[in-house]
């Protein structure tokens, strides 16, 4: 990284390579999510001595398999938050989309076209959900509570309340939720990928700028001729599409569509991002940070399970870690805007 | 004069790594307004927030009524009677003026606690009201109130607590004239009943208008108090900045060449009437008025920024049409915008993404950031301007007011605009950077960029254009040349005293 230094100021070789170093773990450890791949060695340390089957292939890569489809829509979500709204309805989404695909499984339509659809799906809601928030100014939070609810009455209507079940012919899609690529289960290998993608996304191109700008400041945004609206329905309709792409992975996982597939999931993709260090006033946060919240709530759900911890408790486990990452990182802020303040 | 209601003897206040006030004295007597100035960073905030309780002094110590006092916290400075209204109002919009003014400490019922007795509170909040000399409803709600009255609503509550000290940080930043001499008029007031004001102010006009003294603050140092009688505009300058400022308000030394703006009668519902200018290549134009007259709105326009019922809008001799602002931008208009922090920046981004936001497309390949080139537009615009910041990383959030709107400035260029509106560029910055951006407005036009400029501030407006027009109630009412512009002529047509065709 680059970094333009006002004149009169030394330069890095004459400081030496010790200040270099200094920067770098200060800014490193500035960073949100240093401070949660900390904690989450710290947590993988703790489990591996106290339990045997923690520290394991086979454990480790399900926990990954297992924190995978909140981590993919995370990702969505954290580019919602991140221009200052929220999407409530991607457990909807996940279900509907899910169920749309394995209708069409059952009834013996060509993969590619039954996968697309249900991508579709998704990205119709998602489109629904940015036009009722740009063209008719709902707020976020009400637009995606409707579609929500919306989402969920249509999949108990077309279900009846049954599951659907996916033909066993299909095991190229059985794969995406069941298979393997050497010892790496699929959903985490999409997972890391969509990582990639996001972050690439976020960090090097003029939309990923944009969703920055319209969180941090949306009237500065309008007036510096951003297309804020445009870029508003960017952002739904990719957590619509990555919310759907979590519900064909899970259909392909269990081979069958549940009706209640998704129900409160919002809880749990919301937290990850937060944890993962974005802020719900919009403007900060980035892909990996959602990807490490979701990953440590996974962990921790792991080592309970591993624990004996009773699954009542793990749910409160879960509240308290959501608390206290955030207050963390609020008593963080406050100490360096503290130190800011003092510089003058 | 006996003895200072309030005086902070050699106060010395360090933070670390800074020396933000040294050895600073300051007597404020009963009934006198003060006016304290200083460039940014001078120290007056500082100074402020420990007079105020805030902050506490490393040395020197602080005498109420000649006997030493320490305040923990501004509770504890309120009790001992100093009052401060800061320039971000706290006022709360949902729920009444009355109850506004007794926040915190509602009147209650007696032998019924924890019952407010609403009798008493809309009684007593009407006297204090009456006191202030404010025309306000205590029944009425904050929130459909003026930024004036809400002001005065503040007033108001700070000095039903008895206050004997008022300190007002930048109070008139968003008022307009009259709303200005309104405030003065309720100031004078309160010094006729023996209330002790602080005035801190960056207009010098406005220090002249109500100060009795003024004490001028540099570099965390008294350079001087006076009495306002022996103050010079010039004086003052030279006290606050160190140096002399040989051109306070820039001068305009570009000729005019053909039209650049050319607007036809236009118009938008409620808010402006048949609107027609033109500016030429090289022309600063300067548009005075009241706030609310329809200045911004105007500009809003021209930017894209709210639609146009009817009329038309010509740059270079070419109809175009502007619905948002991308396409004002396409066609070369681009707006500097009153206010920056709430229009212009995204505040938690650095200094080279705001400077390149606007042109990201251009910078970018194949819609993938050029990181590169984003530090060489901002580079550059950081030299031109002499935007002082640590870094091209450092987000604005922590730049000085100037600096900001320097920021702002070197993103309206990047777009390489052939029409600059500037709208309050020099708003609430200190008289250095402000003395550089006029410069630097002087100096665009001299490269052929048609400027519309629009201040609340007189005297900038008067020196800066080739032009003066005055709008009133959302239309033009009237025109004048450098030559015949004035102070008396461009308020008179602003406040409709006089119609100049």
């Amino acid at each position: 990284m680059a970094e333009v230094r006002p004149r009169g100021v030394q330069s890095t070789m004459t400081v030496g390579a010790a200040a270099v170093a200094r920067r770098f773990v200060q800014r490193l450890t500035g960073l949100r999510e240093f401070n949660i791949l900390v904690a989450l060695l710290f947590l993988g340390a703790f489990l591996s001595v106290t339990t045997e089957a923690f520290l394991t292939t086979g454990n480790l890569f399900g926990v990954a398999r297992a924190f995978s489809l909140t981590a993919i829509v995370a990702i969505g979500q954290t580019m919602v938050i991140l221009t200052g709204g929220i999407d409530l309805s991607v457990g909807s989404v996940l279900a509907l989309a899910g169920l749309s695909t394995g209708m069409l499984l059952e009834r013996g339509v060509p993969l590619p076209l039954a996968m697309l659809t249900g991508l579709a799906v998704g990205a119709l809601v998602g489109l629904v959900n940015g036009l009722l928030i740009t063209r008719v100014g709902l707020p976020p939070f009400i637009a995606t509570l409707g579609t929500l609810s919306i989402g969920r009455g249509l999949v108990y209507v077309l279900t009846k309340g049954y599951p659907v079940t996916v033909p066993y012919d299909y095991q190229a899609f059985i794969w995406l939720g069941q298979g393997y690529v050497w010892i790496v289960p699929v959903p985490v290998i999409v997972m890391v990928a969509l990582t990639i993608l996001g972050t690439i996304f976020l960090g090097f191109t003029t939309y990923g700028r944009y969703i920055y700008a319209v969180g941090g400041n949306p009237e500065a945004a309008r007036l510096a001729g951003i297309p804020v609206e445009r870029v508003k329905l960017l952002v739904y309709v990719l957590c619509s599409t990555l919310a759907a792409l979590a519900g064909l992975i899970l259909v392909a996982r269990l081979v069958s569509a549940q009706p209640s597939a998704g129900l409160g999931f919002e809880l749990p993709v919301i937290a990850a991002s937060i944890i993962g260090g974005t802020s719900l006033m919009g403007g900060e946060g980035t892909v990996l940070g959602a990807v490490l919240g979701a990953a440590i709530m996974g962990v921790l759900e792991n080592g309970m399970v591993l624990l004996g911890v009773s699954t009542y408790a793990q749910q409160a486990v879960t509240g308290t870690v959501i608390i206290l990452a955030v207050a963390l990182d609020i008593w963080q802020k406050r100490r360096r805007a503290r130190v800011r303040r003092a510089r003058g | 004069m006996s003895v200072p209601v309030l005086e902070a003897r050699d106060i010395s206040k360090r933070f670390p790594g800074v020396v933000a006030l040294e050895g600073v004295t300051l007597r404020v007597y009963p009934g006198e307004i003060h006016a304290v100035v200083g460039e940014n960073g001078a120290g007056k905030s500082t100074l402020m927030k420990i007079l105020s309780g805030v902050h506490q002094p490393n040395e020197g110590e602080l005498l109420l009524d000649g006997r030493p006092v320490r305040f923990a916290d501004p509770r504890q400075a309120l009790a001992h009677g100093i009052g401060i209204i800061y320039q971000e109002l706290s006022v709360v919009d949902t729920l009444s003026v009355g109850e506004n003014i007794f926040l915190g400490r509602l009147p209650q019922r007696v032998g019924v606690p924890g019952v407010v007795d609403w009798h008493r509170l809309w009684r007593d909040a009407a006297q204090v009201l009456e006191r202030v000399g404010a025309p306000v409803d205590p029944h009425q709600q904050v929130r459909e109130l003026s930024v004036a009255q809400k002001q005065l609503v503040e007033i108001a509550r700070v000095l039903s607590q008895d206050v004997r000290v008022l300190i007002l940080d930048e109070p008139t930043s968003s008022l307009s004239l009259q709303e200005t001499a309104r405030l003065f008029e309720i100031l004078r007031g309160l010094r006729a009943q023996g209330v002790a004001i602080i005035y801190i102010s960056h207009r010098l006009e406005e220090v002249f208008a109500i100060a009795d003294r003024v004490t001028v603050l540099r570099d965390g140092r008294v350079v001087g108090t006076q009495p306002i009688g022996e103050a010079t505009r010039e004086g003052l300058i030279r006290m606050m900045v160190g140096r002399d400022l040989s051109a306070y308000y820039g001068t305009v030394r570009s000729s005019p060449g053909p039209a650049r703006l050319e607007v036809r009668q236009l118009s938008r519902a409620g808010v402006l009437r048949d609107v027609s200018l033109t500016v030429r290549a090289g022309e600063i134009v300067g548009l005075a008025g009241l706030v609310g007259a329809g200045r911004t709105e105007l500009a809003r326009c021209l930017f894209g920024v709210d639609p146009i019922d009817a009329g038309e809008i010509r740059v270079d001799g070419q109809r175009v049409t502007i619905r948002n602002p991308q396409d004002a931008v396409r066609h070369g208009i681009v707006l500097v915008p009153e206010d920056r922090k709430l229009q212009a920046l995204v505040l938690i981004l650095t200094v080279r993404e705001n400077i390149a936001l606007p042109v990201l497309p251009r910078l970018a390949r194949f819609g993938f950031l050029s990181r590169r080139r984003e530090e060489e537009l901002a580079q550059g615009f950081v030299e031109r301007l002499r935007i002082r910041t640590p870094s091209l990383e450092q987000r604005v959030l922590n730049l000085s007011g100037g600096n900001q709107q320097k920021v702002v400035l070197a993103r309206a260029l990047a777009t390489n605009p052939k029409v600059l509106i500037l709208d309050e560029p020099t708003r609430g910055i200190d008289v250095g950077a402000k003395a550089e951006v006029h410069a630097l407005i002087a100096e665009l036009a001299e490269a052929g960029m048609a400027i519309l400029l629009i201040s609340s501030e007189l005297p900038e407006v008067l020196s800066m254009s080739h032009r003066v027009l005055v709008m009133s109630g959302g239309r033009l009412v009237a025109e004048f040349p450098r030559e015949e512009a004035s102070e008396e002529r461009v308020l008179a047509a602003a406040t409709g005293q006089a119609r100049v065709a």
